[in-house]
């Protein structure tokens, strides 16, 4: 166990974690911030999904140990001041889900997407949350959702 | 109490065994074993004072009981620690705690941790304990409910491996009338986490109140940005935060007849510990550090200490705010007042023979429930707010903070976990309501207590009151007028103001048969601590008076004190009209005597305590030790008529056992165990096939709240309403599959049976199952209840006490109870009710007493000189359950919550009069305060009895 200090939503997070711990164990069992999800635990279904200065990985192939010191965004660091994140709108109206159990990923996808590419094309769209699964099958309303939040970014 | 200048930066590790258990903890080197426990998830280790004075926090070190709040965690390096925890053998109960749950030593529940460790220790030391020896071993823990009986009577059955105590009597009932173990005992005997304060939510916030120092003070400015400044402070809230709502902290039902003069903050504080500023930090000792950094400039008021002189001209207006509703006249410091008659009292003194007054006077009581008042909230992941809360009233709660907090009702969910004792101090929305608005205003979960200290002012009390009574009789005793005028300190907001009061009047006066009866109360605003609900409601204040003047006339009369009752109380058929005049702050219905069991409470208590040879004993004048007895009487209400309501839902599950979900909050006196016992024997199944989840206000329908002596009689009726319609709908099912008409089949012992033959049956599961697999019905039943009545029960108390003439000390030897409650659902669980309130009512005549300084600062805010009895200073009890059967109860049944505390008053101080010959009219009547009347009669002759002559 070794003390490491996370920048986790803009915050500095000191936390006593083992050198192996990933970081989704410790974002959910010791900081408890429980809004990034535990899928597969293999990178394949991208549940965890959270970004690093801005990029999406998959938190549960990242060390924690890995990511000290860097700019850690989760789901909870989108809402600023009672107002949700565009691309979270985009998702309500649309309503591209069903359990809610991929969203926080699929978002955290879609932020760090959007930033490379403001103006996908649905096919973009389609590759690039590839690496997402919704076992609920909303997957149109997602392609939607995030076309959505393209444009409404646009206006902005 | 304050924890500044330790160090708290974790930074040492803390080896020891804990349970058999190796650990090692990073702990600071200041911090209490107590917190570590509880931080490391030992909840069972209860904090009830942090100053080693109740024994709630009790743990063995190397076998032997310690207070752990009074040692350092550092301290226990390398030792043995043992917990409640580590007592069970799994699910095989160690001999003390099985007793404790069989026997009834159990309420709420809170205290029996440090019980069950104590007796163990004691009883592996010394197997062939005494019961005074177990008393003594346990008198380091204080228990407000129990009042120890069952508690020693556990101690001593589990030392002699005794089995369960048997049920009363023979009984036509299969469940309900007999001794069933509470069924939330286990839990509590084990210590697992059931009281609100027993979880860790993460991210959690500590919120403390700054309160006020001054008794009457008008905020003139408020600097916190120093406070705001402290790294690791979230908020800091004033006045200036928040929204400004009138509103009361009386937990009634809307509209409540309590003033709206209460602010979540304000820019004046009313008494010392009112409301100054809030804030919530991530630990507690930031948060206390907060509140140093808060910097006020009061402008000083004049203090109201006085009630005496509350009203007087000149004196300082409390609630000089325009906002203010619902306060009978401000300008004077008058909350209510109350002036109702029935007949004409002038008249009937004018036809009286004799007419006899006096004054008497009543202190402030605190409850002292061993869990001080506690509230978590957070808000959950739809953002509504959920309060945790140890409270008596989880719906009027709800409504007041949406009320207070500008939020839907909609959006609050309130729980209501186990409660560490209430007795009326948490019908009261007390910490509910800063508890959110910081939770509102961080975002993260906030948890606010009071210390041990802080309860005793910031929390509620027993209305003081000064009380008048006048009575008239014909010659021969029979009363033909009773007026009682009261004056009453409400303290500084006027929660329960004109209820309790009004109370004082409509359940006291009318226990004598009178035509005239005349009841006038003003209570008045002082800036003392707020005075609210308290077990009994205001009826022990009356009844020390009423009881004590009947004692004085029976005396002028010549007439033995039970014959000149008998000749006056109320009886069966007889209509109580007072209490229609004195309703709930507003107009009240009258009350039909249905079951009065008065006559044989008298004989059965007389009996006991042995009346007629102790009033007639030889005395022997040289002994400085004189005994004497006393007797008083007394009845309450079950439930506020036709106000109080409650409601209940009855669940069928598929393998026959059933959901009861009711609103109703069990705050430790065992309304679980009750309700239960109602539905399983209206259902036909045993107790264990219940399960009943109680006091959640988004999981359970309405209901007002566990006070006015309400549970059984309305939370039980609904609970057997929705059961009966449950069982027709059951039966409904069960008909075809046994083919046998409906009318002809009955449930019993988990079977349904054919009346006709009574060997056709078949399992209650059988057709669970039938009914959720194959019919596809959900059984599923409500109702709603009340009752446009309030039948009262009656107690008639016998005092046996010996006054050490030398000292002043007086000893209570003896104290009998008979009490016509109707029938008692759990005999063993109405007794604890009645032997509980016995120690309260005990304490209360004889030291209990709130006692302020000259600025209007609490000078006994403790257990060390705030005295409440423990095991060692209670007398012998005897309880005597005398049945009756109301018409209107549940199988039978009234209230017997409250009314066991009226009488010890009266009682006691009858037989201090009957040892010594000196009457006290104020309680309570302390060790000093005896010896100085003995050393005043003997220096002149004693003050004349207050008789107004017929001629005058």
């Amino acid at each position: 166990m070794a003390p490491i200090v996370l920048l986790v939503n803009g915050t500095e997070r000191r936390v006593e974690a083992a050198s192996d711990e990933s970081l989704l164990s410790v974002l959910r069992d010791r900081l408890q911030m429980t809004g990034t999800k535990y899928g597969c635990g293999e990178g394949q279904c991208g549940a965890c999904t959270v970004l690093i200065d801005g990029r999406p990985v998959r938190s549960c192939l990242t060390l924690a140990s890995q990511v000290a010191g860097r700019k850690i965004t989760t789901i909870e660091g989108l809402e600023h001041d009672g107002k949700l994140h565009p691309v979270q709108e985009a998702f309500l109206h649309e309503e591209a889900f069903q359990c809610g159990y991929c969203t926080s990923g699929m978002i955290m996808s879609t932020v760090g997407f959007l930033a490379s590419t403001p103006k996908p094309t649905e096919d973009e769209i389609k590759r690039h949350m590839d690496g997402n699964i919704c076992r609920c099958g909303t997957y149109p309303r997602i392609v939607q959702a995030v076309a959505r939040a393209a444009e409404m970014a646009r206006k902005e | 109490m304050k924890r500044s200048g330790r160090n708290s930066t974790p930074s040492m590790q803390l080896s020891l065994r804990v349970n058999g258990e190796a650990r090692e903890w990073t702990i600071a080197p200041g911090d209490l074993l107590l917190d570590v426990l509880r931080r490391e998830g030992y909840y069972g280790v209860k904090r009830g004072c942090e100053t080693g004075e109740c024994g709630a926090c009790t743990i063995l070190l190397d076998g032997k009981p310690v207070n752990s709040c009074m040692i350092f965690a550092a301290q226990a390096e390398d030792r043995e620690i043992t917990t409640v925890e580590g007592v069970a053998h799994g699910d095989q109960l160690h001999p003390v705690q099985q007793s404790l749950v069989d026997h009834g030593g159990v309420q709420c529940g809170f205290c029996t941790p440090g019980i069950v460790l104590s007796s163990k220790a004691y009883l592996e030391e010394h197997p062939n304990a005494s019961e005074d020896e177990i008393r003594t071993a346990l008198s380091g823990h204080l228990c407000r409910c129990t009042g120890y009986s069952k508690p020693v009577e556990a101690v001593l059955a589990a030392e002699h491996a005794a089995t369960r105590k048997p049920s009363h009597a023979a009984h036509s009932h299969d469940i309900v009338g007999h001794n069933e173990p509470k069924v939330d005992a286990v839990k509590f005997v084990t210590g697992r986490p059931a009281f609100t304060d027993d979880i860790h939510i993460p991210g959690m916030l500590y919120g403390k109140i700054l309160p006020s120092p001054h008794a009457h003070a008008r905020i003139r400015s408020i600097d916190v940005s120093k406070a705001r400044a402290l790294p690791g402070v979230h908020a800091v809230l004033t006045y200036k935060d928040v929204p400004r709502v009138p509103h009361t902290t009386a937990g009634q039902a809307w509209p409540e007849p309590s003033p709206y003069d209460t602010y979540l903050l304000d820019s004046k504080v009313r008494f010392v510990g009112d409301r100054v500023a809030a804030v919530a930090a991530e630990s507690r000792e930031i948060a206390e550090e907060a509140l140093r950094r808060i910097q006020v400039e009061y402008e000083v008021l004049p203090p109201v200490l006085d009630m005496e002189h509350a009203s007087d001209p000149g004196v300082p207006v409390i609630h000089d705010e325009k906002d203010s509703t619902g306060i009978h006249d401000a300008r004077h410091n008058v909350a209510s007042v109350i002036h109702k008659q029935i007949g004409d009292v002038e008249q009937g003194f004018r036809d009286s023979d004799l007419i006899f007054e006096n004054e008497y006077r009543t202190p402030r009581q605190h409850h002292c429930s061993l869990e001080p008042h506690i509230t978590i909230t957070w808000l959950d992941e739809d953002k509504r707010l959920v309060i945790r809360t140890s409270t008596q009233i989880p719906f009027h709660v709800r409504r007041q903070v949406g009320m207070i907090l500008q939020i839907p009702v909609q959006r609050i969910h309130v729980i209501k976990p186990r409660i560490g004792g209430g007795f009326g101090g948490k019908q009261e929305m007390l910490l509910e309501d800063i508890c959110g608005a910081l939770t509102l205003a961080t975002n993260r979960p906030v948890k606010m207590e009071y210390t041990r200290h802080e309860e005793f002012f910031m929390a509620r009390s027993r209305h003081a009151q000064v009380l008048r009574v006048k009575m008239g009789f014909r010659k021969d005793g029979t009363i033909l007028a009773n007026h009682m005028s009261v004056l009453a300190s409400t303290g500084a907001y006027g929660s329960h103001s004109s209820t309790v009061q009004g109370n004082t009047g409509s359940k006291v006066l009318p226990l004598y048969r009178a035509p005239h009866l005349k009841f006038d109360c003003d209570i008045v605003y002082t800036n003392t601590p707020v005075s609210g609900a308290f077990r009994g409601y205001g009826c022990p204040q009356g009844f020390f008076a009423q009881e004590s003047l009947i004692d004085e006339v029976a005396e002028k009369l010549r007439l033995d004190p039970i014959e000149l009752r008998l000749k006056n109380l109320i009886r069966q058929g007889d209509t109580d009209e007072l209490s229609a005049q004195l309703g709930e702050g507003r107009k009240g219905l009258p009350r039909l005597i249905r079951s009065c069991g008065m006559d044989e409470c008298l004989a059965r208590g007389a009996a006991a305590i042995g009346w007629k040879q102790k009033r007639s004993a030889r005395r022997d004048k040289k002994s400085p030790f004189q005994h004497g007895i006393g007797v008083a009487c007394s009845m309450q209400g079950s439930s506020i008529a036709g106000i109080d309501w409650g409601s209940a839902t009855v669940t069928l599950n598929e393998d026959g056992s059933y959901r009861v979900h009711t609103g109703c909050a069990d705050v430790g006196a065992g309304a679980d165990t009750v309700l239960s016992q109602i539905a399983a024997e209206t259902l036909g199944v045993t107790l264990d096939k219940i399960t009943l989840l109680s006091g959640d206000t988004d999981y359970t329908p309405f209901d007002v709240g566990a006070y006015a002596s309400s549970t059984t009689i309305i939370s039980g009726g609904a609970v057997k309403k929705a059961a009966e319609k449950a069982r027709a709908s059951f039966l409904e099912v069960a008909a075809p599959l046994m083919k046998v008409p409906v009318e002809k089949l009955t449930c019993r012992n988990n079977l349904v049976i054919d009346l006709d033959d009574e060997r056709h049956t078949m399992p209650i599961a059988e057709v669970a199952r039938h009914a959720t697999y194959k019919a596809k019905v959900q059984i599923i039943e409500s109702a709603s209840h009340f009752i446009t009545d309030s039948p009262p029960p009656f107690c008639a108390t016998f005092a046996e006490v010996e006054v050490d003439t030398e000292t002043g000390k007086v000893r209570v030897l003896h104290l009998v109870n008979a009490v016509d409650c109707g029938v008692a659902l759990n005999p063993n669980l109405a007794e604890g009710q009645v032997e509980g309130a016995a120690a309260q009512g005990i304490g209360y005549a004889l030291h209990e007493n709130m006692q302020l300084d000259e600025n209007g600062r609490m000078l006994n805010a403790n257990f060390l000189d705030y005295k409440i009895l423990s095991s060692k200073d209670m007398p012998k009890l005897t309880t005597i359950l005398v049945p009756t059967e109301e018409p209107l109860g549940p199988y039978g049944a009234k209230s017997i919550g409250e009314i066991a505390i009226n009488n010890p008053g009266p009682a006691i101080a009858n037989a201090i009069y009957h040892a010594i010959g000196i009457r006290f009219r104020q309680l309570p009547i302390r060790s000093e305060d005896v010896l100085r009347a003995i050393h005043e009669r003997e220096s002149a002759a004693q003050p004349n009895f207050a008789e107004v002559s017929k001629s005058l």
